[in-house]
């Protein structure tokens, strides 16, 4: 397992799911991301998994709702304007407490935008998406072997937080071929599931899988579990420090951009420039402590994103003043290069740099 | 006032008053289900879908694994759990509103499939929950909340037959519509329900079962006369009958 092969970054996202014993996938084409399901729907069944093209995404995101319910490992992925459609079942989901894996290769929006790489969608990832007051955990990978990686430990954590779990990446990562080394994973069953999935009323009483809670009471109770759940996520924090601590300016960007940035900060401090950077590789929960003791000891920071600026607000809040704070967003229509970040990093730091 | 049991019911159905209407034809549906499910002796590897409407709460009085879907979702939900399991016994439960407004894209492409699950679409031609607006199925000239006036033909179009469309789709093995307006109407649906589980378990694909049933509070009327609507305007605009029966067009 451990020899390395060359991948983009779609099929290590199928080849991950497949190897973490995913069995079950509901799909509907878009672009940037159909080398994912066109992948499974001849691995998968050759595992002795059930591969469905989807009639839409509302479909597609239902069954994996479904399938979710059985307590079995199933995915479905997709690009922006599909997971708008598939809110409806995450919010579900969410108020069902189901695990499942989602798939989002952010292209350019609002509206059909286009099929170029976007970080357009960090706020509906992060912000629940759907309906109601829930979170869903956002894993971010920035390269091919962290899609591998993460595709991976979203299975665990779904399971483990029963809660669906959002792989964001964009088109620049799904299309980008990079050495990859497979891997077995953690565990590739949840017997644990056992305890709640259905699977027909053997001689006990009938299990219910639901999110309306009407009695008085009820609702306020499941949500503050909720809370409880979504609190406890923490756990997972990840992110990258790089060159941080004689930093003056930190960074932070996540994704293909992260790991854009990550080159011109690399740059620029080879030029003397007191430059570093975080990349958060789960959104949500955030890195906000992190980001909170580095601004205690007096960095500044620099968001990047390909975007208006969204993930700027969750730094903001982490450091807790808007001073210090500055945005560049790259605009969509095209792939940034390390250089494109070399002016705004420097404006930042200062003019006198 | 004492109550006497006047009948025997099947285990899987729970000892529990319903929240339905008085005349409400879904408790009779619920429980020709239970019978089915327990005739077949089925029960234990059974998981419901239950759907949006007034019968959300199916998991109230039947005794099953189930789980809710979003309005309109349940074939798609369905889909995924018949995937998981594909030898549980998996069937929704839905009214017209759910099935054949929202979900209209759902059962179609859930029956053309052929996913091996079974669909209850119970037709009261309105949707109760929500307080009586105009469902799909709502009869020409029929009074709603949304269509004071009665349903027009050339505003609101022409009320869909869904057993007829459904019964034109490929996956779909058995496809009948029945009511439960009288007794002998009652037993033939129970047939026909029994039916449409005995196509899943054999694994022949997809099978559907329509049944007409009354909604009294949002139709306005006493449960009799809405029981007599059933026959007098329903069932000739939807006929009862089998639409489709792979297994009788086979000859087997
Ligand atoms: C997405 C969404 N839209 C609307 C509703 C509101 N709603 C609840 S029940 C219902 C109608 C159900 O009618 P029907 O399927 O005919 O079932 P019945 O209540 O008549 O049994 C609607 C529109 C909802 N729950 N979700
Ligand atoms: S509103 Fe209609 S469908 Fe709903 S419980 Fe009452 S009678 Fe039955």
């Amino acid at each position: 397992m451990s020899e390395r092969v060359f991948l983009k970054g779609n099929e290590a996202i199928a080849r991950a799911a497949l190897a973490a014993g995913m069995r079950c996938y509901f799909g509907y084409p878009i672009t940037p991301q159909n080398d994912i399901p066109e992948l499974l729907s001849a691995e998968l069944p050759k595992a002795g998994g059930e591969f469905v093209q989807a009639e839409s995404e509302v479909a597609a995101a239902n069954m994996l709702l479904g399938a979710a319910a059985c307590g079995v490992r199933a995915m479905t992925t997709s690009s922006s304007p599909g997971i708008s459609l598939m809110q409806e079942a995450i919010s579900y989901m969410a108020g069902s407490e189901l695990p499942g894996v989602i798939v989002n290769m952010n292209r350019g929006g609002p509206g059909l935008g286009d099929i170029g790489p976007s970080q357009g969608d960090y706020y509906q990832s992060t912000r629940g998406g759907g309906h109601g007051d829930y979170r869903t955990l956002v894993l971010a990978p920035g390269t091919v072997q962290e899609a591998y990686d993460l595709t991976m430990l979203a299975f665990d954590l779904a399971f483990h937080y029963r809660n669906p779990v959002i792989v964001l990446g964009d088109a620049i990562l799904g299309q980008m071929k990079e050495p990859v080394t497979p891997h077995a994973p953690a565990r590739t069953a949840d017997p644990e599931a056992a305890s709640w999935c259905l699977e027909g009323a053997v001689g006990r009483p009938g299990r219910i899988i639901k999110s309306l809670f009407l009695e008085d009471g009820a609702l306020a109770g499941q949500n503050t579990r909720l809370a409880a759940k979504y609190q406890a996520m923490e756990a997972e924090i990840r992110a990258e420090q790089f060159l941080v601590e004689d930093a003056e300016l930190v960074v932070v960007a996540y994704g293909s951009i992260g790991r854009i940035a990550k080159s011109t900060v690399r740059k620029l401090r080879n030029a003397g420039h007191r430059v570093g950077l975080v990349r958060p590789i789960t959104l949500f929960p955030f890195p906000s402590a992190m980001l909170r003791a580095l601004a205690d000891q007096g960095k500044r920071f620099l968001t990047i994103e390909h975007n208006l600026g969204q993930m700027v607000d969750d730094v903001r809040l982490a450091i807790r003043t808007v001073a210090d704070s500055a945005f560049h967003g790259h605009l969509p229509g095209n792939l940034p290069t390390p250089n494109d970040f070399e002016a705004p990093i420097l404006a930042a730091l200062g003019a006198d740099h | 006032m004492q109550e006497i049991r006047v009948t025997n019911y099947p285990e899987v159905l729970v000892d529990r008053p319903t929240h339905y209407c008085p005349g409400c034809q879904h408790g009779i549906a619920h429980r020709l289900v239970a019978e089915a499910l327990t005739d077949l002796g089925v029960v234990d590897k059974t998981i419901a879908v239950s759907s949006i409407g007034c019968s959300v709460f199916l998991y109230n009085y039947l005794n099953l694994d189930t789980v809710e879907a979003p309005h309109g979702r349940a074939p798609a939900v369905a889909t995924g759990v018949k995937r998981a399991r594909p030898d549980a016994v998996v069937f929704t439960y839905q009214g017209d509103g759910d099935l054949a407004s929202i979900g209209m894209a759902e059962i179609m492409h859930c029956a053309n499939r052929g996913e091996r699950v079974t669909v209850i679409f119970v037709n009261n031609t309105v949707y109760g929950m929500t307080g009586g607006q105009m469902a799909p199925t709502t009869l020409v000239g029929q009074k709603t909340t949304t269509c004071p006036g009665g349903r027009c033909l050339e505003r609101e179009g022409a009320p869909i037959r869904m057993s007829e469309i459904i019964a034109s789709l490929g996956g779909t093995t058995y496809c009948e519509r029945v009511a439960v307006n009288t007794v002998k109407n009652v037993l033939g649906a129970k047939k026909a329900i029994r039916k449409a589980f005995q196509y899943q378990l054999d694994g022949k694909g997809f099978s559907f079962v329509e049944v007409l049933a009354t909604c009294p509070t949002n139709w306005r009327m006493t449960p009799v006369a809405a029981n007599e609507r059933v026959a007098t305007e329903m069932i000739p605009y939807f006929p009862l009958g089998t639409f489709k029966d792979i297994a009788a067009t086979e000859g087997a």
